[in-house]
């Protein structure tokens, strides 16, 4: 490896060639600020428009100040990162950028987490000095995300988002000058454009112009109502991040502690998705299956490789993008509505409420789950499965204005019948999870033999897109994995073309999984964050009893009680779907 | 919001391909394209937005991004008398804004706008190079020099049809 020698702020230090400033500063404990640059390392996710100028620093020899994001290294460099006249370019523009921002940071939802805040604070700016017009735009609301354009500060961490990693583009920058804002096509609403409500542009917002739809109020009021029976979901995503919002460090497990809260806050009914995820992989498994032994039988139209679908944005992405592919991804709900559906048709039934009185709530790693609950399919006489999904961070809120201090709480279970789990339901909550949970149930049903190892190592990782094949038991299967939309969409050109030959491919929309999705606790760029929660997901499938989804007792109780057998009518009726094909969207001008 | 819904005609579809053929369908061209299809259409209608952005492999959001970045570009179709009034610098100190102001008055439009009829729409201009005439006035092809704020009205009756 090339290096060079620079000195920076009277250090000695000698980096890579190609090292720009910010990263020499940051790798030797200099911390420039930054607003625009946004880096996930080893992620592939990065932002560097170079348009904010919070991290210019002085460059010994040159007439202006650089960028240190975008300003690579040079042999004998000398940078000087708070000279005098660094310092105050620096406050002069994050004055500027004050100056047209609203001074709502005492009820903003994003206020103790805005990145724009603890910079004004860092900098110790105690007033704007420059007043003038401040730019206004109307605020959106959609079922999952609210945009406050006013708020925004062009870092454009959003469209690089919805654009580049995503491949959605349901953002650009519009406009020019003052009037520029981010915005879907023709200005309109986001519900209007191709967004599939993944909550990527939001998990990287630095200000509170693009935030969650908020339902913690209604909520509240649904607690205190006696009439109502009120049961609470919680995602496998949620249990290994939201000790974040509370100071404890990435990546601890807090399942006990977040049951105890739940309860400690009044739901009737603690219990976990979990549960679902292991109805999906005996619906989903049993789907795969029954795909794979016509395919052998040498039936022709056997559909092939079998999608999974339990990622709502996913769902959204391939109605908009590839309808016509629409009969391959598995037709099974997502567990956020397999729980709903089996909470309000048959719990609801056993303790004597009727299905209108039972108030479901869903705890989601995920802004994608407010949105889908929503949908026709998943209502019956307009009463929906699940009433509506609160993310990790609300209920972080949740937590604090129940005046709770989470990190001293006791640990305690969830409620049966609808809280017991197995390990190959926790791992649902990363990418490669789902695809190993179902492997670990498919190969014991269809070989008939146990398991020598239940970790799959080979599906592991955070690489954008992986394969790798299973031996069961003779017959090799084919997987892939493709977390992050534009990955996925890749995956599924070069499954069109027919240049690879799946039987299972796994899809989540985030980049690395619901443990990164758009409702969790901000990682602020630092990808040390979604390492440590995956690192998390895998410890608490090894330390659970229980790690195959067909080895849960209550599971098979939930068959003998009720359903019948995987994927059979009544299955059929409460646990799929169908989609449609969204390609076309109503085109509005101003 | 209003909205306005265009067809396409199967002849206008093939001509805004060939235009974004003739650019090897690159994205790269993205403002030539939308230089020729404003060509052909006049404006940019998000019917054309659209094509361009599934032809190119771009989103929507980006044509449009760039659409309303250049003033040049236009998502209003003209009116069938499109006015030009010059705003440079001779015509400015003559009085080019109260024959402006007063365009505006009689039509009830801005600048940038086409009446409801389609038959005019406004736009402004820098030097037209007949500062001899200033203020001038441009209604289709037709001048019109040392406009006064009350010949407006007539001049424009004469297109009113
Ligand atoms: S939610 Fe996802 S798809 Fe929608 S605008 Fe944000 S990044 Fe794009
Ligand atoms: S909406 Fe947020 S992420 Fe997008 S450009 Fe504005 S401030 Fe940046
Ligand atoms: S990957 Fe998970 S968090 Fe992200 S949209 Fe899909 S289900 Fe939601
Ligand atoms: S952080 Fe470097 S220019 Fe914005």
């Amino acid at each position: 490896m090339e290096t060079i020698k620079i000195n920076i702020d009277n250090k000695n230090i000698e980096v890579a060639k190609g090292t720009t400033i910010l990263q020499a500063a940051r790798n030797n404990g200099i911390h420039i600020p930054t607003l625009c640059y946004l880096n996930l390392e080893d992620m592939h996710i990065e932002n560097k428009p170079g348009g904010c100028r919070v991290c210019v620093v002085e460059v010994q020899g040159r007439k202006n100040l650089a960028p240190a994001c975008a300003t690579e290294c040079l042999e004998g460099m000398v940078i000087k990162t708070h000279s005098v006249r660094a310092l105050n370019a620096r406050r002069t523009v994050v004055e500027l950028i004050l100056s047209d921002h609203p001074a709502d940071c005492l009820v903003c939802a994003k206020s103790g987490n805005c990145e724009l805040q603890t910079l004004a604070q860092d900098l110790g700016i105690r007033q704007i000095t420059y007043k003038g017009a401040q730019s206004t735009y109307r605020k959106d609301t959609s079922p999952s995300i609210i945009r406050d354009i006013d708020k925004c500060v062009m870092c454009r961490r959003c469209e690089t988002m919805c654009n580049t990693i995503q491949t959605v583009g349901a953002l650009s920058a519009i406009n020019r000058g003052f009037e520029a804002v981010v915005a879907p096509a023709f200005e309109q609403n986001l519900i209007k454009s191709p967004c599939t409500f993944c909550g990527q542009c939001v998990a990287v917002c630095p200000t509170g112009a693009l935030t969650e739809v908020d339902h913690t109020p209604q909520l509240i009021r649904d607690l205190a109502d006696p009439t109502k029976t009120v049961v609470v979901q919680t995602a496998p995503a949620v249990r290994v991040a939201l000790g974040e919002e509370f100071g404890m460090s990435a990546g601890s497990i807090v399942t006990g502690k977040m049951a105890a809260a739940l309860r400690e806050i009044g739901f009737n009914y603690v219990f976990d998705t979990d549960f679902a995820a292991d109805l999906t992989i005996m619906e989903e498994g049993t789907e795969l299956l029954g795909r794979l032994s016509k395919f052998l039988n040498g039936d022709k139209d056997v559909k092939l490789p079998i999608l999974t679908s339990c990622c709502p944005a996913w769902v959204n992405f391939f109605e908009h993008y590839f309808p016509e592919m629409r009969d391959i991804p598995s037709t099974s709900r997502s567990p956020q509505q397999m729980f709903g559906a089996i909470a309000k048709n048959y719990f609801a039934k056993k303790i004597g409420v009727d299905r209108k009185d039972l108030v479901v709530v869903s705890v989601m790693p995920c802004l994608a789950k407010k949105y889908e609950c929503g949908r026709d399919e998943f209502k019956t006489d307009g009463d929906p499965d699940v009433n509506y999904s609160i993310s990790t961070r609300e209920l972080a809120h949740l937590i604090k204005q129940a005046n709770i201090d989470f990190a001293k709480l006791d640990e305690e279970d969830f409620d049966n019948p609808l809280g017991e789990s197995t390990g190959a339901a926790v791992i649902f909550g990363t990418t490669g999870g789902v695809i190993e949970a179902a492997v670990r149930t498919a190969y014991e049903l269809f070989t008939g033999k146990q398991l020598q190892k239940i970790d799959f190592e080979e599906l592991r990782g955070l690489e954008n897109v992986r394969s790798a094949t299973i031996d069961f038991n003779g017959l090799p299967i084919n997987i892939g994995i493709a977390h992050g939309l534009g990955n996925a969409r890749k995956l599924l050109e070069s499954v069109k073309k027919g240049e690879c030959q799946f039987h299972a491919i796994e899809i989540m929309a985030c980049p690395g999984g619901c443990i990164a999705g758009g409702g969790q606790p901000l990682h602020h760029g630092n990808a040390d964050v979604i390492k440590a929660r995956h690192a998390a997901i895998y410890q608490e499938d090894h330390d659970k009893p229980i790690r195959k989804s067909h080895e849960n007792p209550y599971i098979t109780k939930l068959y003998e009680e009720f359903l019948g057998k995987p994927c059979g009518e009544l299955s059929h009726h409460l646990l799929h779907t169908h989609y449609f094909d969204k390609s076309k969207v109503e085109i509005k001008v101003k | 919001m209003s909205t306005i819904k265009i067809t396409l005609r199967n002849s206008d579809v093939e001509q805004l391909k060939q235009i974004c053929k003739n650019f090897n369908n690159d994205p790269g061209e993205l403002i030539n394209v939308l230089h020729g299809a404003q060509g052909l259409f006049g404006y940019l209608p998000a019917e054309v937005q659209e094509l361009v952005a599934e032809e190119l492999h771009i989103s929507v959001a980006k044509v449009y991004g760039v659409v309303t970045f250049y003033s040049f570009f236009t998502m209003k179709p003209k009116g069938k008398h499109p006015i030009s009034i010059c705003l440079g610098t001779a015509c400015y100190v003559r009085g080019a804004e109260k024959i402006l102001e007063e365009t505006k008055k009689q039509l009830k439009i801005e600048v940038g706008g086409t009446t409801p009829d389609g038959n005019f729409s406004l736009s402004c201009l820098r030097c037209v190079g007949a500062c001899g005439l200033a203020p001038v006035m441009i209604v289709g092809d037709k001048t019109y020099g040392r406009v006064t704020p009350d010949r407006v009205k007539e001049i424009l009756a004469e297109f009113n049809d």
